[in-house]
């Protein structure tokens, strides 16, 4: 995607949207190539990542959220794409089926220890989405490999933690959490503000229910989040607790 | 004399029963490997189904309760009672008897009913045959076993019952009625019925059959005129023959037998071929095949294997290649493998697995590719997971190797009080990571017997960094299994949430506190 570095710094932010919605529509004319089609993802996300979708044939890297990554699976899993779990063995199963995950699709391989590369690329060959944890660094080599294979089999990869080849990366910052407060109430919901940084352009952010108290992942509403601290719990109530 | 249900010149015809008495114990003594004289019972919900002779002498019998068997019977034998055990042992003793005559009709396990006149005629006589019949299921190991002769399957039943030192109980064609006569009511097998008679004065069968047939009928509908007639030895009920089932296990021996997993995976294939290929002939599918494995020093391991839709031939094979690894990936065995059996456990129509047109299930692709990881890794290094019942996030989740069904240890459609509440944590930690809670005051945070708190969480240190508490909510209490000593688990459940936005689900179980789940 070689149009983005011609996303220039323009003064008003209205004229700003108005290139970049320019250029999502150029790269959404681009890739109408075969080796490029997108995967639905939830809406609220998509938007923040190249392209304004998920890739087939790329990869992602989330770091530090497994709620955004079962978030990001959703939507694909349940319109029937197949999803392996390489090297992640403290996915939460009932959360991934909270958010829509379908769990007829989906396969664990906990522990691939030292072959965790040739698990993922075994399961690459078939699954729609491959999410792995690399155990340590892999070589330049076997990261080419995988991503010429991932190329040829339109199979996306999601990496939890960092990826030398990623496509984009997202990150969470600033959780807020509702419903506990201190001694009381437990939690409901939750806002966090999603960051998509890429090779490409400059970080997009935005603040998301993630999730909301129905599971949903959906925007909180439109107000711009900069770096003001959010409190950490919406609910707070004095303390009443016998000691 | 006027018979309401029994159409004229259906005469009740002569039945050979064969009865092994306390069957269930003998299959259960057959199934397990006990000792013949074992002191043994089996339990049904709780209540002694079924007991061996040698219990039945130290007072155990019929209806006690478990705990009261028990304590009549310190050493006792304590094994549930299972149908379909008590069935398949019965098999070989059809088998047996369907060789030495025809048409067999197991009325359940334990008790068959033959017809008389064929065997009669080619033996000699009724006696004969009757010897005969006991000398074959003598020959299975089958102790004690009796049979009885009459007019109709009930009345051969009572003969066979009736308590007589001789193990044959003959009546003659027609005496049926005078036979029964003087038998209680209480044997015809309906408790509202018997006992209604009984407060009537009605007290053996005899009364009963005396009653005018239209009235019996009209007081008591059909089922009382069926039993009405039975009481008087009209039993209009035919020896129906079962259809001896197909052959379907097949095994295979090894001679010499074979020490390596990969010869015995490459012996059995044609065996699992022939397996599959005699199901497939036959319109069925196998869903759960036992597979047994005999080692030359007589070891026998058996298993049962489950498969989501039916198993193919190479499939068999792998479920051999497992079960001979044991979970583990090495090739050698303790003992050399010397004969393997396989056997349908589970058949289904074979109409009822064909796929659509667009197939069904999962992929053929997928299928092999997780296979393929699994002859990598092990069978169980892929799973595929299923929400089960349970109150902590890992006990909630079931993760089931692929090809396996779901089989789940803990209820999901319970409502299981004390879980947690949605959402629930992306991240859970099996098994759960050491962490620790600090109270401002530095001294870390207890919670007593009553569940009362010893101080507000303040800081939370998890390794060498330590974080602020911004919220938290708890402790919830869970009490599970206070009755099984080795599963109990009495944990105090915390939700925290730190100051970098992170939520954690924390349990203090015996003064340790344990990261069992992160909301990230």
């Amino acid at each position: 995607m070689s149009n983005a570095a011609i996303a220039p710094e323009l003064g008003p932010t209205g004229q700003n949207e108005l290139v970049r919605e320019l250029q999502d529509r150029i790269r959404k004319l681009q890739s109408t190539k075969l080796d490029s089609r997108d995967l639905p993802t939830n809406p609220a996300i998509a938007r923040l990542l190249p392209g304004g979708a998920l890739k087939q044939g790329s990869a992602y890297s989330v770091e530090r959220s497994a709620t955004l990554l079962m978030a990001l699976l959703a939507p694909p899993s349940a319109a029937g794409t197949w999803v392996g779990v390489v090297g992640v063995p403290e996915f939460g199963v009932e959360a991934a089926a909270g958010f829509g995950i379908d769990l007829d699709r989906l396969a664990l391989v906990p522990h691939p220890g030292d072959q965790w590369l040739a698990v993922t690329a075994a399961i690459a060959d078939v699954m729609g989405i491959v999410v792995t944890r690399p155990p340590q660094k892999a070589s330049d080599g076997s990261i080419a490999r995988l991503a010429a294979r991932l190329r040829q089999r339109g199979t996306t990869l999601i990496v939890l933690g960092s990826w030398p080849q990623s496509e984009a990366m997202l990150t969470l910052e600033e959780s807020s959490w509702v419903g506990i407060g201190e001694g009381h109430g437990h939690l409901t919901a939750r806002q966090a503000t999603v960051i998509v940084s890429s090779s490409t352009g400059r970080p997009r952010r935005a603040r998301l229910w993630l999730p909301d108290a129905g599971y949903q992942v959906r925007e909180a509403g439109m107000r711009p989040v900069d770096t003001a601290d959010a409190p950490v719990a919406d609910i707070r109530a004095p303390r009443t607790w016998r000691a | 004399m006027k018979q309401p249900i029994q159409p004229p010149g259906t005469a009740p015809e002569r039945v050979m029963l064969l009865w092994c008495p306390d069957w269930p114990v003998i299959a259960a003594i057959r199934t397990h490997g006990l000792k013949p004289d074992a002191r043994i019972a089996l339990i049904e919900s709780g209540r002694v189904y079924a007991c061996s002779g040698s219990a039945r002498a130290e007072g155990v019998k019929r209806g006690l309760k478990l705990r009261e068997a028990q304590a009549r019977c310190p050493d006792l034998i304590v094994q549930p009672y299972r149908a379909d055990e008590d069935a398949r042992a019965f098999e070989p003793v059809l088998t047996a008897i369907e060789e030495a005559m025809p048409g067999v009709q197991p009325l359940r396990p334990g008790v068959c009913a033959i017809r008389s006149r064929g065997p009669a005629q080619f033996y000699g006589s009724e006696e004969e045959a009757a010897l005969w019949l006991l000398d074959h299921v003598d020959a299975l190991g089958v102790p004690a076993s009796r049979v009885g002769i009459a007019d109709g399957v009930f009345t051969a039943e009572q003969a066979a019952r009736s308590p007589q030192p001789q193990r044959i109980g003959i009546v003659p064609a027609g005496d049926a009625a005078t036979f029964l006569a003087p038998l209680p009511v209480s044997i015809l097998d309906d408790l509202a019925l018997t006992g209604l008679l009984r407060r009537l004065g009605v007290y053996t069968l005899g009364e009963f059959a005396a009653l005018p047939a239209e009235l019996v009928l009209d007081r008591f509908g059909d089922p009382g005129a069926r039993l009405h007639s039975l009481a008087g030895g009209r039993d209009s009920r035919p020896v129906i023959a079962r259809v001896p089932p197909d052959e379907l296990d097949a095994s295979i021996d090894f001679e010499p037998p074979l020490d390596r997993v990969d010869q015995v995976a490459f012996g059995v294939r044609a065996t699992a071929d022939a397996f599959i290929r005699s199901l497939t002939d036959t319109k069925l599918v196998c869903t759960a095949v036992l597979v047994q494995l005999e080692s030359a020093n007589g070891e026998l391991s058996e298993r049962s294997w489950l498969h989501p839709r039916s198993f193919t031939a190479a499939e068999v094979v792998d479920r051999v290649r497992w079960q001979l690894q044991g979970g583990s990936t090495e090739t050698g065995l303790s003992a050399p493998i010397g004969r393997v059996r396989l056997i349908p456990e589970a058949i289904d129509s074979i109409g009822n697995h064909e796929e659509g047109l667009w197939g069904s299930g999962p992929d053929e692709r997928i299928h092999h590719a997780l296979s393929r990881v699994q002859s990598m890794l092990g069978r169980t290094a892929v799973l595929t997971p299923a929400i089960g019942g349970g109150r902590a996030p890992a006990d909630r989740m079931t993760l089931v190797p692929w090809g396996d069904r779901v089989l789940h240890e803990r209820e999901p459609d319970r409502p299981w009080p004390g879980r947690l509440p949605d959402p629930a944590p992306a991240t859970v930690f099996e098994p759960p990571r050491p962490i620790t809670v600090f109270a401002a005051s530095g001294a870390e945070v207890a919670v007593d017997d009553r569940g009362g708190l010893s101080e507000p969480p303040a800081t939370v240190s998890a390794g060498s960094s330590t974080l602020r508490v911004a919220a938290w909510a708890g402790p919830w209490m869970v009490d599970e299994r206070w009755w099984d000593p080795d599963a109990a688990s009495r944990v105090s459940r915390f939700q925290l949430v730190d100051a970098s936005g992170v939520a954690w689900l924390l349990s203090l179980e015996h003064g340790h506190w344990w990261a069992e789940a992160r909301y990230d």
